[in-house]
């Protein structure tokens, strides 16, 4: 039976930096300001204000003190983390996320703001704003710069209309030799950090001939014209993060353009449109979002089930050493097992979400690499990669066909030179990146919402007040934006609709799950009882449920990969090692409930694609072909004595007079069918057991040791 | 102006004060109840040394201070993490057992030698710092044990505050009853300060210093000696959590006096 309650040596494990000395200290220095600074402040009511408040802003002196602020900066500018920072960023998120999501955001909202300028920008805009954001270095006393991310313009990619406050760019003067000044006016809303950015990374689109597109541009507060904050936004959620609907009316000099320009035929040319610049940031930052709900979800589990088993203590018939005194509610099986559930689901999130900012740092590298290549090659230009990667993906089928054979079949020599191939495995990192991102997002946020309100329902209608230990209510509240911000789930689903059925992401798909070749090939094509095809992507009833079932299952996979990658490396840790034979197991049967309950999201999901797009027969002609008719069982009743009554209780029977049972039709005919109720038949079956796993981790909840006292103020 | 000096900090990691700390008897011995598997924090005690320490450090140009650390080596790792962003300072770390039931005497021989064996420590300009008790069990003799070991007479038990005379001598402020404090001068190197909490805030977590930290740290936990202990000195037959009894009134708006009359009141019907 599980002892205690994991601690940082089996997280390192698990989500694999117990290799990194910087990231295990960057996770501690985080706890620190989320346990400290930032608890005392939610604990004092420092939510009960739309307004970014003196002590609100104390929390970024204490983030750039403690070197958050500085995580995701390169070296050369301040930054302390070598190589890719996905890992870091995700990691510092989920720790300020167990405390205060809003606080977490307001620390990732100023890499928001840089990431355009670090995806994408010139060498000079990286080396200025990077080094103005790093905190100030020992001695020296300048305050650090702090962005803010406006954009709400559509997004790119899943063509989703986000608001109507397109910003727009003029050129306002532009002398011979001279490098044009441009006219700003932009609208944001919902923008965060605005209270106190020193600039902002905006999305703008060409209002004027002499400029082509669309692009990013860096404003600065000091710029002359009007740089008005505007006011808070009244939201409900993430109070210790500043959001307002800011104003811009400013002159830029054209350098300012994110990534810089060229001027072709007297007009100024964006090396990157807004949407190219975008989707290389979102695509990154909607993984740390994902994250802040699966940290909620886990910091849930120890006030549960510390309120549980003091839940009767101090009552005038409750004497220590009894039952209802040493487990309280914990005597019931329902809240262990809702707990349970609680616990499965913050563990999934954890998994994919750590694993897709893992991805990203491997993709980074990759990233850089394809651009050099493209451009030794001459290609430029968005269409022109595409079309060049197009290509590569042929490749990328045959490393994926390669790979997927058993060592001794493959062709070595083949499978080694397209190992060594930065295309082929660029190519296939970003096909399952480009899935495994919104599914961290949509999933994360989304499920994870859903599962926070039943971690508020454990704690009764103490829940639901300020006192709540954890802060558990203000969490549920804050996982419902976190699933809105930086694209809803529609959004995410839109994007999965597309992602998942790229011909390299499913051949990796089928690399990992050969039965999912259904969702993944079979399913595209399929027309429904009108003759209309099933899997299009306007067909948001189709493709958005099966977008959720991917996600289902790219978590629950990758909690149990999680778990054997503990279960592999942990032997060989000191400490770890011993709580390995309590703790492996515990796990374990978190994945059996968690995979147990994606099977049954799938089964429901794909019952009703399969069954819901086909006609139900009426009571006609052609829907009453299939049923007994009265007379005919009546004769048939000399020969099989009995089956004229009995008919009636198993089939559909229609009488003499044309009467039948008052329903909407027959039943309805599986044939066809049956490939499908063979796998779904297989797939409940797969379900045996997962309730005796239940049982077993709701046993541990019940003995598990916890501290005192939560390691935050309440 | 005061000489550079070498300042040896001796502290160890102890259970997490917020986990549930209950002794038990093994058979190898009193422990606490999965003991391995609690998260640890640096001896809230020693940290108090440190952090002295590495203030005094910096104030006096051209000291060097070291943490000398005796227990389990993963421990003293997954602690370093977090004290190496502390403040700058070098590890000799010892890999061994800490805790509470430790025989101090042995303990104290262990980290002894462990400074004795540090290269170029001047013994002249040394200062021994440590915690006055511990979140452990608090045998209280340790640090004691160890300025005997390596000769140093001059100890100061309970110190809240250390400061630096402009002729060079030290003035010590030492915890005696009363909520007193009795004031020493004392005229420099060696001697040997037990800690209480000094007056020094917890310092923030500062990842440079970390990294800069963590380059001789990890190394230092990889070369960590082993220390046996042969706990054949120290019989411990019994070991239990104190009792405690909690009764809570709320009540407003009552002067000090009324409440030190009630808790007497609760102490004489208890």
């Amino acid at each position: 039976m599980l002892r205690t309650l994991p601690d940082d040596d089996v997280r390192a494990i698990l989500w694999r930096f117990a290799d990194r000395y910087d990231l295990q200290m960057l996770v501690q220095s985080a706890r620190g300001v989320a346990r400290g600074p930032v608890a005392r402040l939610v604990a004092q009511g420092g939510r009960n204000s739309h307004e970014w408040t003196p002590e609100k802003h104390q929390l970024l002196t204490a983030f750039d003190d403690a070197g958050l602020s500085a995580v995701g900066l390169d070296l050369e500018h301040g930054g302390f983390i070598e190589g890719p920072k996905n890992l870091a960023l995700a990691l510092v998120a989920f720790e300020l996320a167990w405390v205060d999501g809003g606080a977490a955001t307001s620390n990732l909202a100023n890499f928001l703001a840089l990431g355009p300028i670090h995806e994408r920008g010139t060498d000079d805009q990286r080396a200025t704003y990077m080094r103005a954001a790093a905190p100030p270095a020992p001695g020296e006393t300048r305050e650090p710069w702090r962005g803010a991310f406006a954009l709400t313009e559509p997004i790119p990619y899943v063509g989703v209309e986000t608001g109507l406050l397109g910003g727009k760019l003029r050129v306002a003067e532009w002398q011979e030799g001279q490098e044009p000044v441009l006219q700003v006016d932009k609208r944001g809303r919902f923008i965060t950090g605005m209270g106190f950015a020193d600039f902002v990374s905006a999305a703008v689109d060409s209002a004027d001939d002499r400029i082509k597109g669309s692009c990013m541009i860096i404003l600065e507060k000091s710029d002359p014209g009007v740089f008005d904050r505007g006011v808070p936004a009244r939201k409900l959620v993430h109070q210790l993060s500043s959001t307002r609907d800011p104003a811009f009316n400013l002159r830029v000099p054209a350098s300012r353009i994110v990534g810089g320009y060229t001027i072709k035929g007297g007009r100024i040319v964006p090396n990157f449109t807004h949407g190219e610049v975008i989707e290389a940031v979102f695509r990154r930052t909607r993984v740390t979002v994902g994250l802040m709900t699966a940290a909620k979800l886990v910091s849930a589990v120890e006030p549960v089930i510390r309120y549980h088993r003091g839940r009767f203590r101090g009552g005038d018939h409750v004497h220590p050493g009894s039952p209802r005194f040493e487990l309280g509610l914990q005597q019931k099986e329902d809240v262990l097992h809702r707990l349970v559930d609680v616990w499965a689901t913050g563990e999934a999130a954890s998994s994919l979400g750590f694993e897709a900012a893992r991805l990203f740092d491997e993709l980074d590298p990759l990233d850089r690499q394809k651009d050099q290549y493209l451009a030794s090659q001459g290609v430029t230009g968005g269409r022109a990669q595409m079309k060049a990667l197009a290509k590569v993906a042929k490749t990328a089928l045959e490393y994926l066909a390669e790979s997927a054979k058993p060592e001794a079949s493959r062709n070595a020599e083949r499978y080694q030179e397209l190992s060594n191939d930065v295309m082929v495995r660029y190519s296939v990192l970003d096909a399952v990146a480009n899935v495994i991102c919104p599914a961290v997002k949509l999933w994360n946020t989304g499920h994870g919402a859903n599962v926070m309100r039943e971690a508020v329902s454990l704690m009764g209608g103490y829940g639901i007040t300020e006192d709540c230990p954890g802060f558990l209510g203000y969490k549920w509240m804050d996982a419902q934006l976190e699933a809105t911000y930086e694209g809803p789930e529609a959004v995410q689903r839109r994007h999965l609709s597309v992602s998942m059925t790229n011909e390299v992401f499913l051949a990796q798909f089928r690399v990992w799950i050969g039965e999912m070749r259904q969702i993944a090939s079979e399913y595209p094509g399929t027309i429904d009882a009108d003759g209309s095809k099933l899997y299009q992507q306007s067909r948001q009833g189709v493709s958005f449920p099966l977008a959720d079932a991917l996600a289902w299952i790219l978590t629950a996979r990758q909690q149990v990969l999680d778990v054997l990658h503990l279960q592999r490396h942990g032997a060989s840790h000191p400490v770890v090692a011993e709580q390995l034979p309590t703790l492996v197991p515990f796990l374990m049967d978190l994945c059996h409930v968690q995979s147990a309950r994606a099977a049954g999201e799938v089964g429901r999901i794909s019952a009703e694609l399969v069954y819901g797009y086909r006609r139900h027969p009426a009571w006609d002609e052609q829907g009453c072909a299939s049923c007994y008719v009265a007379d005919e069982l009546d004769a048939l009743d000399d020969l099989i004595p009995g089956i004229a009554a009995s008919a009636r209780f198993y089939s559909d029977v229609v009488e003499v007079d044309g009467g039948h049972a008052d329903k909407a039709g027959p039943c309805a005919s599986t044939a066809g069918l049956e490939p499908f109720l063979r796998l779904r038949s297989k797939m409940d079956s797969c379900l045996t057991g997962a309730r005796l796993a239940k049982d077993r981790a709701a046993e541990s909840l019940a003995h598990v040791m916890i501290p005192e006292a939560l390691g935050y103020p309440i | 102006m005061s000489q550079p000096f070498h300042i040896v900090v001796c502290g160890s990691v102890a259970p997490d004060p917020l986990q549930t700390l209950e002794p038990v008897m093994g058979p190898a011995g009193p422990g606490l109840k999965n003991e391995m598997l609690l998260p640890n924090v640096l001896d809230p005690w020693a940290a108090h040394a440190l952090f002295e320490a590495a203030h005094l450090a910096k104030s006096v140009a051209g000291s060097k201070l070291w943490l000398v650390s005796l227990g389990p080596k993963a421990k003293l790792q997954q602690v370093m993490m977090t004290v190496a962003q502390k403040v700058p300072f070098e590890l000799v770390a010892i890999d061994g057992p800490a805790g509470g039931f430790v025989d101090a005497v042995e303990t104290a021989a262990v980290l002894a030698d462990a400074i004795t064996a540090i290269p170029g420590l001047d013994r002249a300009r040394l200062l021994v710092f440590g915690g006055w008790e511990s979140a452990t069990r608090c045998a209280g003799a340790t640090l004691q044990l160890v300025g005997e070991r390596l000769g140093i007479a001059d100890q100061f038990q309970g110190v809240d505050r250390l400061t630096l005379q402009p002729d060079g001598r030290v003035r010590v402020l030492e915890r005696i009853e009363g909520g007193r404090h009795q004031v020493s001068i004392c005229e420099g190197a060696p001697f040997v300060v037990g800690w209480a909490t000094g007056y020094l805030p917890e310092p923030p977590n500062n990842p440079q210093v970390g990294m800069a930290n963590m380059r001789a740290v990890m190394p230092a936990l990889q070369k960590a000696r082993p220390a046996v202990l042969k706990q054949d000195g120290l019989t411990l037959v019994r070991v239990e959590q104190p009792k405690q009894v909690r009764e809570t009134r709320v009540v407003k708006d009552l002067s000090a006096d009324e409440i030190a009359r009630d808790i007497v009141a609760w102490i004489r019907g208890a």
